[in-house]
Order: C-alpha cells, then structure tokens, then sequence
C-alpha cells in the first residue's frame, strides 16, 4: 500500500521584493518520514518551511497538510523555528516558555491550567531539563535552549513536526538527546521535516532527504538519491561525501 | 491636601498605569521609538478633531487622533518595506512631517483653537481639575479623569483576555503565526491601545513627556525581573510612585508637574540602572572584575597542574612567569588558598587533592564544553557563577 501524504505541495514559488526564493516547488512528503532539507545558504529552507506554515504568503502555488489548507490543521503540526530568531533576554522561564506550545490546543483568551502545566513538566522531562524548569531563559546554555524548543513542539502533541536548524550551535550531548527523541517521534508514526547543515550526518540521522537551492532537486529516501551527483547538483561544486551502504 | 491636589494626582496616576502596560510590550518588541512617533503625529489628528467637536475629551476626537497614531505606524512600515529607507529613519521622516501638519493648523487657525505649543508639547496638568464633567447638573469629577479611567479599563481588560497572545507574539513571531495567533493583528491591536493611551495622556503630560511614562517604568522594571508579570506590576508600580512624587516635588519647586514626573521616573530608573541586584551597572562590573579573578585563579591552578619541578612552583617565580602584578597574584594565592585548593609550604606551593579535582574538572569543561559537567561545580565552586 502506497504510504499516506503527509505534506503535499503544489507549484509554490515564494518572493521577496519580486526576487524568488522558492520557485515552483512541488513536494509530496510521505507520512512517517525523518525528512532533512539541505542545500546551500539562501536555497530557502526555511522559508519553505515558513510558506508551509503560512508564516510567510507565497506568491503562487497551494500547500495541503493531509489534504486540507494549513489553517484548518494546525492542531497537527508542531514548530520549531531558529534559535536566534527569538530574544533569549525575555523575561520568562523554561516551563513558560514550554507551555507556549500547548497555547494553539487552547485557542483564543482561554489561560493554560493544570492540565497544560503537567503536559509542559512532562516534556521537559523528556528532554532533560526538568531541573531547569524555573531557570530563566537567558541562563541556559545554547543546547539547553535548543532542548527547550523541542520540549515546547513535544508538548503540541502534533502528527508533524516542522524543525528549522535544531542542531545549530548545540554541544555533542544534546544533538545526541535530540536525534533520540527525533527517531522515537518517526516510530511513533510522526513525520518530521527538518532543516539541516551537516551534510555529513544526513545518512545516519535521517530516512528521507530533499534537496533544495531556490528550486527543488530531488527528494526521496536517503539511501537511494543521497549521493554525489545531487549534492553537487545543489551546491554547484564537486562535492564528494562517502554515503555509508 | 484639597480636592483638585488629589485630583491631580489621581489623573497622573492612572495616565502612568495606562501608559506602563503597553510600554512594557513596546520595550520588549524593541519599538520604544514608535511611541515617541505616535505621540508627535496625533497632533494633527487633535487639532481636526478639535475643529469638528470643540471638545478635547470628545470620544470622536480621540478616536480620529488614534487613528493618525495607527495611520503613521503603517506609513513608517510602508515606507520601510520599499526598501529605500530604513527603520529608523523612516521614523524620523513620519512623525516630524505629521508634527508640522498639526503645528500648521494650529498656528493658522489660533483664533478658532483653544491650544498652544507649549500645551501641546508639555501638558496642562495643572489645569485639568478645571474641566469638570457634568452630569444633568451633578459634577462628576474632572473629564480627564474619566477620559484615563475609561481608556485604563479597557487596556486592562485586553491585557487580562490577551496576556498569552501578546506574550507568545512578542516572544515568537513565528510560533504565534503557526499557532493560529496572528501577530499582524496583535501589532495592530498594541499599536491601536498605545494610540488611544498617548491620545488621553498627551492632555496631562504633553507630546515629550508621555514617552517618558510608556518606556521608562518598563525599562526600569525590566532590570530588575525575569518575569513577565512581575515586569508589568513594577512599572505600574514605578509609574504610580513617579506620578505622584513627582507632583509633589513640581508642588515644592513651583515647578512644571510633567517635567517633575520625567525627573523622578528617570532618577528612578538612574538608581535601578547602578544598583540593580544582578542587571545593574555596579554588579556587572563587579562580576566582571570576578570573573577576571576567577580566570587568573584557573591559569594558576593549570599551571601549578602542569608543572611538578619546585623552581617553577615558587611564588617569587609564579609572580614572574604568569607575569601578574603583585597585588593580583597575592588576590588569587588568598582565593586559592581559602578554598583549599593550594598548599604553602616554603614559599613553595602545591595543589591539595580539591585544588586537583576542581582542575581536572575544570579542564575538561574547558575541552568539551559540556554544561552538566559543571552544574554541581556551579554550587561548589565560585568560578562558574553567572
């Protein structure tokens, strides 16, 4: 039986000030995948990622999550944006910040309760900081910070989880404690499109792989099109990188 | 103290608290300017206003002067988006020009236009118990007084329904959007409610002034919590006491009472700057100058850890060979030797078995950098605080 489509994107070109940055993208994401995004600087990963969320308008094209427009299906999908593109110095603590992800199961004026606030802890714990829980952001080192990211998309008890660079800047220990909890989310049947630099680890990190520099290259498993003539078809050198069998 | 001294004081204090509450956002958006844009372009939207009901209380003349708030944060973005102007100087442009519209009409139609600059720019206050609100022949207070407590309700009314989608969207721009949480419509809302704030605030404070009560309490507060809603409570706080002290002190000076509460919000803020317990201008240098000891001790300690042979262990020899002064290399033999890390013995120093295990323990943070291996030494030790 053909797997089910998670994410389906249709002829998608993204633009700013008329410059395009995403061209006629089309991308159909199979449900249950470990997907990494690569391609050079400026290829538009994230602002792939942001289209699909509906963070930033496309100038053309359509994007379904299971067949229906993002907005009716926010309840499914679950976020990590780039570190850097919030101000640690926000005077908030680690369980505050967690619990922002259960806000969207809330919806409009209603408060987190209890119920939130257990759901916060018990993600915390998953990614081990629950001793960090009233720590104030800025306190945290740059993985800890990451940890905390990933605890507040854990709590949005999502079936798609979209990730922008969640390695970036973050010690040996903690990429270790992320991809551990990556590869029990896509057990649990999730899927999981990530954002991701080193080219080196795609092979032992990840099942699905796209590659992307303003337009699509290729996508597929990563044991099948992981290889030398797509990354230098993305980076525009000769790129040489031993995939392991 | 009579009837229209508490008056004034019960004016300034709710047009503090009306100000602080978005001010705590705009400083934490990092928009305190687009205040200081606001109150200087609503001028021309006060004088139209003016024209139209002859009221400055009026509900259509705040109305039309917050909209030229609001109207002015969308030319500065649009102007901004062409990419020809950044946004700052897109600021600068905006409001000078709104600014000059409102002076114009003002100059041109003195005769019809019970206001002048000087008003306009610092407040009447003093003035404003004069202004009664009469009800079917009851007086019900001064109109300021109304005007404030209206606006203030509502601001706290929006504050309590939307305290965590102003929160996530100030804080994530892009987790609000994908939760459904639209920050465009958060921006406007926060841009409408500090519209309508500066609006019923410019009566009593002035164009300048009003600036001073949205950003100072919230930057003053800022450096002394880690906490949102705390942040919030201690500008009200801030605000209130600069209100109020500072009509006291224009009372004694016979002074201008907006010019006496900037005084005293900004000597308030002067003291949080120096004294803040760990934001503050004299417990960061402090830290610093701990910190540059600390660093010093581990060089030290390193080097007491590298070396076994005697002549290199000598104090005399140390004091030349990390090439410290005098008064630094006796601060950190004391440090070490408090902590009992280090031996004397001869003039001879030598680590004890705690001067080794913090080393050891040091060096390898040190090489993998990794944060656990340090969390107990931050209890025990001193090196890793802040």
């Amino acid at each position: 039986m053909e797997p089910k489509i998670a994410v389906s994107i249709d002829d998608l070109t993204v633009a700013y000030n008329y410059k395009p940055v995403l061209w006629d993208i089309d991308l159909a994401i199979p449900e249950g995948v470990l997907m990494a995004i690569v391609g050079p600087n400026g290829a538009g990963k994230s602002t792939l990622i942001k289209a699909i969320l509906g963070i930033i308008e496309p100038i053309a094209g359509s994007i379904a999550i299971y067949g229906k427009p993002y907005h009716k299906q926010r309840q499914l999908v679950a976020y990590v944006p780039q570190k850097g593109s919030v101000d640690w110095d926000f005077p908030t603590t680690a369980l505050d910040v967690v619990t922002m992800g259960t806000y969207g199961s809330l919806g409009w004026i209603k408060r987190p309760g209890a119920k939130q606030k257990k759901a916060a802890l018990e993600a915390l714990e998953k990614v081990g900081m629950l001793s960090f829980k009233n720590r104030q952001i800025s306190q945290l080192s740059g993985g800890q910070q990451q940890r905390i990211f990933l605890a507040r998309a854990l709590v949005q008890n999502a079936s798609i989880y979209f990730m922008d660079e969640p390695f970036q800047g973050v010690d040996a220990t903690t990429e270790k404690a992320i991809i551990i909890i990556l590869k029990e989310l896509r057990k649990a049947g999730k899927t999981l499109i990530v954002v991701h630099h080193d080219l080196q680890t795609v092979p032992e990190y990840f099942d699905w792989v796209t590659f992307l520099n303003v337009k699509k290259i290729a996508t597929g498993p990563v044991s099948s099109i992981f290889n030398d003539d797509n990354l230098t078809k993305t980076y525009g050198i000769n790129y040489k990188v031993s995939v392991q069998e | 103290m009579s009837a229209p001294q508490i008056e004034i004081q019960l004016i300034a204090s709710l047009v503090a608290i009306a100000c602080a509450i978005p001010g705590v956002f705009l400083v934490l958006r990092k928009m305190a300017l687009i205040s200081d844009a606001i109150s200087h372009s609503i001028l021309p939207g006060i004088v139209i206003g003016f024209f139209i009901t002859h009221d400055l209380s009026s509900p259509l003349l705040i109305f039309l002067a917050a909209l030229t708030g609001v109207i002015t944060v969308v030319l500065v973005e649009f102007i901004q988006k062409t990419g020809l102007v950044k946004e700052d100087t897109a600021i600068g442009l905006v409001f000078p020009a709104m600014f000059s519209i409102g002076v114009l009409l003002i100059a041109k139609n003195a005769s019809d236009v019970h206001m002048d600059v000087d008003a306009v720019l610092l407040g009447e206050l003093a003035f404003a118990p004069f202004e009664r609100f009469d009800m079917g022949g009851t007086d019900m207070g001064p109109k300021s007084l109304w005007v404030i407590g209206i606006i203030l309700l509502v601001t706290l009314a929006l504050l309590f329904a939307f305290f965590k989608e102003l929160k996530v969207s100030t804080f994530d721009v892009g987790l609000s959007s994908a939760l459904g949480f639209s920050p465009v419509v958060m921006h406007y809302g926060l841009m409408s409610v500090s519209s309508v704030t500066i609006v019923g605030a410019f009566d009593a404070v002035g164009a300048i002034l009003v600036v001073a009560l949205m950003i100072s309490p919230a930057a003053t507060a800022y450096l002394l919590t880690n906490n949102l809603k705390k942040m919030i409570l201690l500008s009200v706080l801030f605000g209130v006491f600069s209100a109020i002290s500072g009509y006291w002190l224009a009372h004694y000076l016979d002074a201008s009472i907006a010019g006496s509460i900037t005084a005293m919000l900004m000597l308030l803020f002067l003291m949080v700057y120096l004294f803040a317990p760990s934001k503050g201008l004299i417990a960061v240098l402090h830290r610093q100058k701990r910190q540059r000891i600390e660093v010093s001790l581990l060089t030290f300690l390193l080097h007491l850890n590298n070396h076994s042979e005697i002549s290199e262990r000598h104090i005399n020899h140390l004091n030349e060979h990390i090439n410290w002064q005098k008064v630094r290399s006796r601060t950190v033999l004391r440090l070490a030797s408090d902590n009992n890390m280090i031996l004397i013995n001869d003039q001879v120093v030598s680590l004890t078995e705690k001067g080794k295990s913090f080393t050891a323990q040091a060096l390898e943070y040190i090489i993998t950098n990794k944060e656990e291996h340090i969390e107990h030494l931050k209890k025990d030790f001193f090196l890793f605080r802040g």
